[in-house]
């Protein structure tokens, strides 16, 4: 035994080991210094996420499909989260950025892959396509091994409640405003019909938001109509053409 | 040398020092870790400094990182930047097959092996990645998703045609995009369920399959108020709107009775995404290459149906 370790030894035993509290104090420190530098650069980093045009908070209508799609699961099968890889890029187009997600609670990324990735699938393929997978995915995959949703297009969807569900996000930091609260049930059905009356209003609150009739079926909102609606949003928001992905301080 | 160390002796039967504690006579070994297990586990410290040091794992403080907020380590490893790189040098790759091809006509992608080769590989990814979802695997295509094997198409199979098709997509979002829209007869009641069953007689009647007389007649006059501006007086369609040909027996949506009742009843609206925004042109003209060389790619100039 080194001289070293025997004192090390000594202070263990006749300090430590004989103090509860001054144990629990050393524990505490121990363990603190772990936290410490894993928050403490949290304070005084300005931001963690890129700075990006055009990521805007969910639609009603799209925040209700991304509860159908948490409800059924979806993300067992499927992440939302494309990788700084050369494979990933070139398949799924470009890397997710954390401003993607930054209105997302909880976010979906995940990590298992039997199913493809999502992060950017908004607009590569039709409602109608939606619609015919979700109905029988083996009607246009037929190697696909996902089950099949068909119940989604003859469920009607509740929506009374979106108003609460927008103000619990608000809680934790996603900006809805008090108009946007005011409106969420209207904007439902508002985000369902190109020719709705308070088009103009709806595109203020949610640029960009495409407004159509997802599930094809005019006359009833439908778990289909708010699914899909999520599914199209997917990767669309952010501008790449404004966005330098390059930039110096965008290289992490 | 405290009190318990004082205790420390040597148990006979291991040979291990004990711990000098003692409980009604019962001693504690103070069995050593095995070397090879303490040595890996310096061994991971070590490790760890070094990471800390060369990789961006330490935070810096305040003012320290300069704009960027955070530290890259002593190797300024970005995993973003790698990925840039690893892009670029996949372009630089590609950039010899891709600045052949531009301009190429299909006849000199033809001629041109090398060149042949470049544009069913490249074509052969893209599809996968996006087509192949759902205009299947082997582009044979499902029902309300064309074959791309063949030599049916709505929009034109040129070369040409075919580019625009992608570039600009079908019914798409683009604000250039292909579109025509068949209204639904029977959904918006333009039509009676009965007069619709003429009009499917008289449409099926057109590639040879045989039904009532009568109502054959009967259809043939709909079809001439309703379907011809767009179908033709002959049924042949027309490339211009993407109204097919309903003389031949290759049927989108399916050719039994109740398929086609059904199409007319609810007016298909096929969509196809437009692919500008999320491919590059050269990327493009490779697919729209591919697609042609499927087997069903057509002379700019002919038009088998239809103006």
């Amino acid at each position: 035994m080194s001289g070293k370790k025997s004192l090390w030894s000594d202070l263990h035993k006749s300090l430590f080991e004989k103090n509860s509290l001054i144990l629990t104090v050393g524990v505490l420190v121990t363990v603190s210094i772990g936290g410490i530098v894993e928050i403490a650069p949290l304070f005084y980093l300005d931001s963690t996420i890129e700075e990006v045009d055009g990521v805007r908070p969910y639609t009603p209508l799209e925040q209700l499909g991304r509860d159908i799609y948490i409800r059924e699961g979806c993300y067992n099968c499927h992440s939302q989260m494309i990788r700084p890889l050369r494979d990933e890029v070139e398949r799924y187009g470009h890397y997710s950025l954390a401003a993607e997600s930054m209105y997302d609670h909880p976010f979906q990324w995940g990590s298992k892959r039997t199913g493809p990735d999502l992060a950017r699938v908004g607009g590569r393929y039709s409602d109608e396509w939606h619609r015919d997978h979700m109905r029988l995915p083996q009607a246009v995959v037929p190697e696909s091994v996902m089950p099949a949703y068909p119940f989604l297009e003859t469920s009607e969807l509740a929506f009374d409640n979106v108003e609460a569900n927008l103000r619990a996000l608000r809680t934790v930091g996603v900006p809805y405003s008090d108009d946007m609260l005011g409106a969420a049930v209207s904007d439902i059905e508002t985000q369902l019909d190109p020719f709705a009356e308070d088009y103009d209003g709806f595109q203020e609150r949610y640029p960009g938001a495409v407004m159509r009739d997802f599930d094809g079926n005019p006359d009833l909102v439908t778990e289909l109509d708010a699914l899909i609606a999520y599914l199209q949003v997917l990767g669309t928001m952010v501008d790449f053409s404004t966005y330098e992905a390059e930039a110096d301080e965008n290289l992490r | 040398m405290s009190e318990h160390d004082s205790k420390r002796e040597t148990d006979a039967h291991s040979g291990t020092e004990t711990t000098g504690h003692e409980w009604d006579g019962i001693k504690e070994l103070d069995t050593p870790l095995p070397r090879w297990w303490l040595y890996i586990f310096y061994g991971c410290i070590v490790w760890a400094v070094i990471y800390w040091v060369f990789m961006p794992a330490w935070p810096a403080l305040p003012g320290l990182a300069g704009e960027t907020d955070h530290t890259r380590g002593l190797r300024n490893h970005s995993e973003r930047a790698n990925v840039a790189a690893a892009l670029d040098a996949l372009d630089a790759e590609r950039a010899g097959g891709f600045a052949a091809l531009e301009g190429a006509s299909i006849a000199e992608i033809e001629n041109d092996p090398q060149l042949l080769g470049f544009v069913l590989a490249a074509g052969d990814a893209v599809f996968g990645d996006n087509c192949a979802t759902c205009h299947g695997v082997g582009a044979q295509g499902f029902v309300g998703y064309p074959n791309l094997n063949d030599d049916v198409w709505l929009w034109g199979g040129s070369y040409e045609d075919i580019r625009t098709t992608l570039t600009v997509g079908i019914r798409s979002e683009h604000p250039d995009t292909r579109f025509s829209q068949m209204p639904a007869f029977g959904r918006d009641e333009l039509l009676s369920r009965s007069q619709i069953g003429d009009v499917t007689d008289y449409v099926l009647s057109l590639s040879g399959t045989s039904a009532d007389v009568g109502a054959i007649q009967r259809g043939e006059a709909i079809f001439e108020a309703q379907c011809a501006s767009c179908h033709m007086a002959d049924g042949r369609g027309d490339r211009l709107q993407g109204a097919p040909n309903l003389t031949d027996q290759d049927w989108l949506y399916g050719g039994t009775r109740e398929q086609v009742m059904a199409i007319i009843h609810r007016g298909p609206y096929g969509v196809m995404p437009a692919w500008e925004d999320r491919l590059d042109e050269a990327t493009i003209d490779a697919l729209a290459a591919y697609v042609f060389l499927l087997g069903g790619g057509e002379d700019a100039t002919a038009r088998p149906t239809g103006r």
